[in-house]
């Protein structure tokens, strides 16, 4: 090795020390958020192991033995495997067919209405439901609909005939999806609305000069201004296919429906934290968390090939 | 400007418009119903004929709601639950995110990317469920603090907006004395009063709105939060209709019932009450407050 670039390395370590000492006080800061990390993030996916072995309570995660793939073998083989895949996919899917292209079109449609405060106004509007907890608004959908609901009083009003939506299992996803759509309409819609107002107005001026008229402007100006965010969002939304909102299908779900609304977290919080089996659940969850991260890489990658842009 | 001519802009500017006011009333329509049902007389409501405006006034659903202890007591454990968790996920969002907009912060790039990762890849909930239980914080309102105390998608927000902070502003108090503490307590801090709001809003909306830590972690119906007791009540149909029964029957014959669902939705208002307070006044701060989180970095 020679002299000079022994001095470089040299110089090199001192300069990350005095980067180190000279951090002192951001090392310091972020011990409580890093310890945080390491219990409440990290040590629940060290806590995966018990996916792998025959969890009892009484031996502690630590003195249960391995099992291996057993766990997940048995998964594969449980005739509910199907049904729990199959109910969160479709759900998922809905929302990504029927939900995330609504806030599109709303904020395109927002930014055509000519007046800006009425655009405020609008806006602000369409933000409320999202603050809302999803107690309410699966209180409002079980009342809203239930045999003496208004939605039923307005049905027998005209002259149709009381329907129990609730426990309907050919009612359960649109009621998912279009509660979803309500709730986030407008606040999904946020990032397209300020990806719009930052279009270049000369685009536009562009775009008139050569006689576009105003569908053409939104096709050849808006909308390639926006698909850089589109695309961003639709990764996420890919991302999230498996992780569909759990706390919403747990509180419209019941017995009559679980044939369409039971999915893999509502089994597993069932089956496992009221049922007790631990592993048997953890792996089930894990199988969706992995499928749902290789999903999230996936959708990533085509997005780079495609030439969009990507979340990394 | 763009241009506006055309007779078939402007019918689609008319449809437009009809449209966006369908959007906002549908919106609306939902918790205007609940509360013209809350406030009206008892056997209107039973009969049906409120649908568009309130019929009679009642307040009985109110008054009912208020007799109850487990509401009340329910309503102040929310108190109490958003405002500690919200100043937790405060301090301890800021040590982060300090830290991580530091150009000159060895190792920003390393911790960043362990925690997005946690964003996409979490233990589960059993796991979880195991940890925050051994770590003896089940029945105590730790167990709803402590393991969200970061949402890593506002730390970036956060982050992003400390990065927009001048350098040199650092670079000037460093060289002035102050060590970082107090580079971000007297300097960073004070210039960040936006962001600090909205990061206020959102966590405080998320520990007002929370239910499922609570279902998991609380067995005491004392300690329930206003989300469960809500839950409890209009989705498990259980405490209320005895609170019902007892009011009904303590009322003397003749007097204005009080309906279900009046009952229900007075409930349903309350638990919303808050939100729907300080909406009006906070909303037109959101627009700057989530564009600034952008994932890349």
């Amino acid at each position: 090795m020679s002299s000079t670039e022994m001095k470089i390395r040299s110089a090199r370590r001192s300069q990350l020390r005095d980067k180190l000492i000279r951090g002192r006080w951001l090392y310091l800061m972020a011990l409580l958020p890093i310890i945080y990390f390491l219990v409440f993030k990290f040590g629940p996916i060290y806590g995966l192991q018990i996916a792998f072995r025959n969890f009892r309570v009484r031996r502690g995660i630590w003195g249960s033995e391995w099992v291996g793939l057993e766990y997940f073998q048995q998964y594969l083989a449980d005739p509910s495997f199907w049904v729990l895949v199959r109910n969160t996919i479709v759900l998922g899917l809905g929302q990504i067919a029927f939900v995330f292209p609504c806030p599109i079109v709303f904020a395109l449609l927002l930014n055509e209405v000519q007046s800006k405060s009425g655009q405020r106004i609008i806006q602000n509007i369409s933000y409320l439901p999202h603050f809302i907890s999803v107690v309410v608004v699966a209180s409002m959908c079980s009342t809203f609909l239930a045999r003496d609901g208004i939605i039923n009083q307005m049905i027998v009003a005209v002259g149709g005939e009381a329907h129990l939506f609730m426990q309907d299992p050919g009612w359960f996803r649109p009621i998912y999806w279009l509660s979803n759509l309500w709730q986030e309409l407008g606040w999904s819609a946020i990032i397209y609305v300020a990806a719009l107002t930052n279009v270049d107005e000369q685009l536009y001026e562009a775009a008139v000069i050569d006689g576009a008229n105003r569908w053409q402007q939104t096709v050849h100006v808006t909308l390639p201004a926006i698909k850089p965010t589109i695309a961003i969002m639709f990764i996420m939304a890919v991302g999230n296919i498996m992780s569909v909102s759990f706390e919403k299908v747990l509180l419209l779900q019941n017995e009559l429906t679980y044939d369409v609304s039971d999915i893999i977290s509502t089994f597993v919080y069932r089956k496992g934290l009221s049922g007790g089996q631990y592993s048997y659940t953890t792996a089930i969850d894990m199988f969706s968390t992995v499928t749902n991260f290789v999903m999230l890489l996936v959708a990533n990658r085509v997005c780079r090939m495609l030439g969009e842009s990507s979340l990394w | 400007m763009r241009q506006n001519k055309g007779v078939g802009y402007r019918i689609f500017q008319v449809f437009n418009i009809i449209l966006m006011i369908a959007i906002c009333l549908v919106i609306l329509f939902p918790i205007y119903y609940m509360f013209i049902v809350s406030i009206s007389d008892g056997v209107a409501v039973m009969t049906g004929q409120v649908t568009l405006h309130p019929v009679g006034f009642s307040l009985r659903a109110y008054r009912a709601a208020m007799k109850d202890s487990y509401f009340l007591n329910s309503y102040w454990n929310t108190i109490v639950i958003t405002v500690s968790g919200t100043i937790v996920n405060l301090v301890m969002t800021a040590l982060f995110a300090y830290p991580l907009s530091r150009p000159d912060f060895y190792g920003r790039k390393l911790l960043m990317r362990c925690a997005v990762f946690t964003m996409f890849f979490t233990g589960g909930m059993i796991p979880t469920y195991m940890l925050v239980t051994n770590l003896g914080l089940g029945n105590t309102y730790w167990a709803l603090i402590l393991p969200g105390a970061i949402s890593v998608y506002n730390m970036i927000i956060m982050r992003t907006f400390f990065e927009g902070i001048p350098f040199d502003l650092t670079e000037a108090a460093y060289i002035d004395g102050a060590n970082d503490v107090r580079i971000l307590c007297s300097v960073i801090l004070p210039l960040s009063k936006p962001i600090i709001w909205t990061m206020v809003l959102f966590y405080a909306v998320g520990h007002w709105n929370g239910f499922f830590n609570a279902l998991l972690y609380l067995t005491d119906k004392s300690q329930y939060p206003i989300q469960l007791f809500v839950r409890n009540v209009v989705l498990s149909g259980d405490t209320l209709s005895m609170a019902m029964t007892t009011y009904n029957s303590s009322t003397e014959v003749g007097a204005e019932m009080l309906s279900e669902s009046a009952a229900k939705y007075a409930i349903i208002i309350m638990s919303m009450l808050p939100i729907l307070v300080v909406f009006p006044i906070v909303s037109r701060h959101f627009k700057s407050g989530v564009m600034i989180g952008a994932i890349k970095g």
